[in-house]
């Protein structure tokens, strides 16, 4: 349960508790409302907030996800070494307890914002805002934003990024998109990472977990990688940031936006929600914010 | 594992729509969720107390409905049920499939107590005419 597991009230969501003030009447009588909106309704408008800053300043915002020491740091590190004179990156790092992955990216040169995600197992679009306000978006051309490690819950929170990336590396077995179909299912691309290891894990079977991926009706490129010098590289990666950056530009250009693939239909599945939620909430993508801090969107 | 997060945020919407109709407190609250949601129903069900406490939705049911999930598929156009990790069409097998449903994490319905001038004498177990938003 949530207070066992770790999830809890964090500063990004902690406006959500404050209760609003009750009508007191006195008749009585029971009205039936058909809702039909999402459960995380109002994070997917700061999510959908937060693409409308990206998308400002042209920048491409992708969203790591996987288990715990799947590599996430260790690919973002290689991905500064080899694209850091070609694009400028930003990092947002939510690491639960430390400030170890966020001085891991600093020491390539790069800003990188670390999250207090407390004991939170996942990322919401509340506390990206936070973030994305103390980083200078205009020297940026991806961001990068690396979710705490967990299968389950990040895969359920839109964070307004374009693209997800789900990792899974060899040593955990190539049973995981089956096991976890809601995070392998998010993803618009997916990193077999450690692939130095399979000669050494030779139960994995990278073609098994391909298969597993494609049961969920995926598209999604499946790539193989290593971070370590003596294994795949990080090459086919490379090609497909530097893809997605242009078409990202591109996109820009024509203003237009993206949400990865999963999110869409999700927008399809609640289509009709839009009007309603412009009604209730006044923070469309027109007003301005000091790039200070804290700055509290009003909800509702 | 996020359900405390999810319950805090179902309860902003009901606090707000209850309010928009002028709602006293809210009886009933239905969900519909599917397994493809990334939320787990007996979780939420377990962490709603804690959420709705002091709120007006406080002593509300929350129910909470099953959503199956269903595929649509783009080769043969057979709409099919199918497992969380197995989304290929039923019929032919195709993996060229669309959700349909089963990744829903919805606020379905809301019965709410308003006091209402026109109609004081209603009993408070009577469920009101239906009002869509
Ligand atoms: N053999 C091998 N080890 C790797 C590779 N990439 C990362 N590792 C190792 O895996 C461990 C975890 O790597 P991280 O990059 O910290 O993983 P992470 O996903 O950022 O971890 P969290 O942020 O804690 O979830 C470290 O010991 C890395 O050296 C790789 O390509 N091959
Ligand atoms: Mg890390
Ligand atoms: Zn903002
Ligand atoms: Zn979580
Ligand atoms: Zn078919």
């Amino acid at each position: 349960m949530c207070e066992t597991c770790g999830c809890n009230i964090t500063p990004g969501n902690e406006h959500l508790v404050q209760a609003d003030g009750k009508h007191a009447r006195t008749a009585d009588g029971r009205a039936a409302v058909e809702v039909l909106e999402s459960l995380l309704g109002e994070n997917d408008r700061q999510a959908q907030h937060n693409r409308y800053h990206f998308d400002s300043h042209g920048l491409l915002a992708v969203n790591l996800m996987s288990s715990p020491g799947a590599g996430k740091t260790s690919l973002l590190e290689a991905t500064i070494e080899a694209l850091g004179d070609e694009l400028r990156i930003a990092v947002v790092e939510g690491d639960l307890e430390t400030e170890n992955d966020a001085e891991r990216i600093r020491a390539k040169g790069v800003d990188a914002i670390q999250i207090a995600t407390g004991s939170a197992c996942h990322l919401d679009a509340h506390m990206v805002h936070d973030a994305l306000h103390r980083l200078d978006l205009a020297d940026v051309d991806i961001l990068f934003i690396e979710n705490v490690g967990n299968l389950v819950c990040p895969a359920s929170f839109d964070l307004g990024q374009h693209r997800n990336i789900t990792l899974l590396s060899v040593p955990e077995g190539d049973d995981k998109p089956a096991k976890y179909p809601v995070m392998f299912r998010a993803a618009d691309l997916v990193l077999l990472t450690k692939s130095d290891l399979l000669q050494y894990l030779d139960d994995f079977d990278p073609q098994r977990a391909e298969g597993y991926l494609r049961n969920l009706a995926s598209n999604a490129p499946f790539l193989r990688l290593s971070a370590r010098g003596h294994g795949d590289g990080i090459a086919p990666w490379l090609d497909w940031l530097r893809a997605e950056v242009l078409e990202q530009r591109r996109r820009v250009e024509r203003g237009e936006t993206v949400h990865p693939d999963i999110q869409k239909e999700g927008a399809a599945l609640h289509a009709g929600e839009g009007a309603h939620h412009r009604h209730h909430h006044a923070h469309g993508h027109d007003h301005e914010h000091g790039h200070g801090h804290g700055h509290g969107h009003g909800h509702g | 594992m996020h359900e405390l997060s999810v319950c805090l945020s179902l309860l902003e919407q009901v606090e707000r729509i209850a309010r928009e109709n002028g709602a006293e407190r809210v009886e009933r609250i239905l969900l519909r969720i599917g397994p493809l949601s990334g939320v787990e129903a007996s979780l939420l069900a377990n962490a709603y107390p804690l959420a709705a406490a002091g709120t007006v939705a406080e002593h509300a049911v929350l129910d909470i409905e099953a959503a199956p999930v269903r595929v649509g598929c783009d080769d043969c156009g057979a709409e099919t049920e199918a497992a969380a990790n197995r989304l290929l069409c039923g019929a032919c097998g195709s993996h060229r499939t669309r959700l349909v449903s089963g990744d829903e994490m919805l606020l379905a319905r809301l019965e709410l107590h308003v006091p209402d001038v026109e109609n004081p004498q209603s009993d408070p177990g009577s469920v009101g005419g239906d009002r869509l938003l």
